[in-house]
């Protein structure tokens, strides 16, 4: 394999009791790439997410960063090596401003408080919320509490950054800044994951889509190809519906 | 990431300040307050006074101690009391059979006290809210039990603390209670200091990540069981403190005194009604509950007709109607509102 590898998903199965969550799902991701894991609603991308960053303890496969086997290893300890997620319905803490909820995420590295400072700072210029640093994270915006949220990954210097329906429930002009801050973090070079509902994103973003259905992998590929597969079509919308038009 | 993130966007530069930090003025205020209290015993020589704000201090400290864990780490516990009785009882112990200086018993308890909250904490890691709360009360309440029945620290008879020769070395004054009022007024600051500290720095940031909840925290890279043993080491710790000069103060100990309910139901109170979650509001609480318990049971309380009691649940019903993030928390709401 080749040396820019960085996530190595391998045979991922999780069950709840007799439910199928994930079923012996492999991907790869490699290192600068935005990859988007789409699929209908129950596909399983969410559990997916959590077996890899150590929330659910999966049950078959293995997941490996840079070479290494992080497969259940404790949330916290993923994080520190450089994988971190963000969760579907924002996650800040409600008592704090939102220059602390970053410096909150950026004490991971910096152990005092100058220096977790000066780079939560840096990350609220670079996400475009410094003007509310002051602000009580409660009282942000849908919109810029995910930007709240993507800026606590950050301020823990990801290698990997996992986002979990970061765009879902934006407006269009929320929605292209979400875009074009996702694009600006891969440029800065951390790769990233994302599961997406909002297909405008995904068609702009990706560099390559794995599709899940019941939670198993059924396609992979760029975007353009993705969206035009039958099985892809299938899944989303019965079998009803399986003439493509091209 | 690399660190040139940030950089080509800096484009508003408000300077942000530091909501955590003290500023001049409060500084000034603080240090005022520590002169008066520095200067009050010696003002009014009452020997009650002294006693009332003595064992403020003592519940004021035991309030700060709890907002460690609780205030700040959202880790409700309703049993401090149980290593408030062990500082009482490891330090008592020691000077009784072995003659160990109390000073010495002091750190001991810390320790011992420090060690069980983690033994205990460690099973409990997964348990939060109402859960943590319940498992904290059986806690205290097996202690208690122990040390009724265990015949080695006397049982239910307890334990009474030699009479030595007064001196600071002994942790026993006679003639006047002056050095008492010195002692736990540092105590008090010891545990204020430890809390501003805690709360200003990166374990302050983690523990209130944790009261948010448990997956944010992993998610923001903090080891949530060992973090919340810290907590409550600190908390033990510095509870325990205030049990080894609760014995030094009165000389007698024994559970009934030392290891009830209503000691870590009036820790909770205290820390609650100041203010929980910030590092004075707990010393407020304790400025307001305590005298009046004191005073009201004894201007009241000889009648046997629990006015006391009843004007002391009015109030913190009160408190709890009309400032439920406590009076300190209220005041500094305010302040922040009136810039």
């Amino acid at each position: 394999m080749s040396a820019s590898l960085l996530l190595d998903v391998q045979g991922v199965s999780k069950f709840f009791g007799g439910l199928r969550a994930n079923e012996d799902v492999s991907f790869q991701v490699n290192k600068g790439e935005i990859v988007s894991i789409i699929g209908p609603n129950g596909a399983g991308k969410s559990t997916l997410f959590s077996c890899i960053t150590g929330f659910h303890h999966m049950d078959k496969g293995r997941v490996l960063f840079k070479g290494m086997d992080i497969s259940n290893r404790k949330p916290h300890k993923i994080g520190k090596l450089g994988v971190v997620r963000t969760f579907q319905i924002a996650q800040v803490i409600s008592d704090m401003t939102v220059l602390e909820n970053v410096m909150t995420g950026s004490f991971l590295r910096h152990t005092r408080v100058p220096g977790a400072r000066r780079k939560a700072e840096e990350i609220l210029a670079f996400t475009g919320l410094k003007g509310k640093s002051n602000l009580n994270a409660l009282a942000l915006s849908i919109s810029d509490k995910k930007r709240l949220e993507v800026s606590m990954a950050l301020a823990m210097e990801p290698e990997l950054l996992m986002l979990d329906e970061s765009m879902a429930g934006l407006t269009l002009v929320e929605l292209r800044e979400m875009i074009e801050l996702i694009r600006r973090v891969r440029d800065n070079g951390v790769t990233v994951v994302v599961v997406e509902h909002v297909m405008e994103a995904v068609m702009e973003l990706s560099d390559r889509v794995v599709v899940l259905n019941s939670g198993r992998k059924i396609v992979e590929g760029p975007p353009k190809e993705v969206v035009a597969n039958p099985e892809v079509i299938r899944a989303y919308l019965g079998d009803g519906y399986n003439a493509v038009r091209q | 990431m690399d660190d040139s993130i940030g950089k080509q966007t800096a484009a508003d530069e408000t300077p942000v300040p530091n909501t955590r930090n003290i500023s001049g003025f409060q500084l000034a205020a603080g240090c005022a307050a520590l002169v008066l209290l520095l200067i009050l015993p010696l003002v009014f020589s009452s020997a009650f006074f002294k006693h009332v704000m003595i064992i403020t201090f003592m519940f004021a400290m035991c309030g700060v101690a709890w907002n460690v864990m609780g205030g700040y780490a959202g880790m409700f516990s309703f049993g401090q009391a149980a290593f408030f009785g062990i500082g009482a009882y490891t330090s008592s112990f020691l000077l009784l059979t072995f003659g160990v200086s109390p000073w010495i018993g002091l750190v001991a308890g810390g320790i011992i006290s420090a060690i069980l909250a983690a033994a205990i904490g460690y099973p409990c890691s997964k348990l939060r809210g109402h859960y943590f709360a319940i498992a904290t009360i059986a806690f205290g309440e097996i202690v208690r039990i122990v040390f009724n029945n265990w015949k080695m620290v006397g049982a239910a008879e307890g334990l009474t603390i030699p009479m030595l020769k007064e001196s600071m070395a002994h942790f026993m004054f006679h003639s006047s209670k002056l050095p008492y009022y010195y002692i736990m007024l540092g105590f008090l600051l010891l545990a204020v200091t430890v809390c501003y500290l805690v709360s200003t720095s990166k374990m302050g940031y983690y523990f209130r990540a944790i009261k948010e909840s448990h997956e944010i925290a992993y998610v923001l890279g903090v080891d949530v069981v060992r973090y919340r043993l810290y907590a409550i080491m600190i908390s033990a710790f510095l509870t325990s403190m205030a049990g080894t000069f609760y014995a030094q103060y009165i000389l007698y100990i024994d559970p009934e005194s030392v290891m009830i309910l209503p000691i870590s139901v009036q820790i909770v109170l205290v820390a609650m009604l100041g203010g929980a979650n910030t590092v004075l509001g707990p010393v407020i609480g304790a400025a307001i509950l305590i005298p009046l318990s004191e005073y009201s049971r004894a201007w009241l309380g000889y009648k046997g007709t629990g006015v006391d009691m009843i004007l002391y649940g009015t109030l913190i019903t009160a408190i709890s109607m009309y400032q439920p993030n406590g009076v300190w928390g209220s005041f500094t709401e305010l302040m922040r509102r009136g810039k």
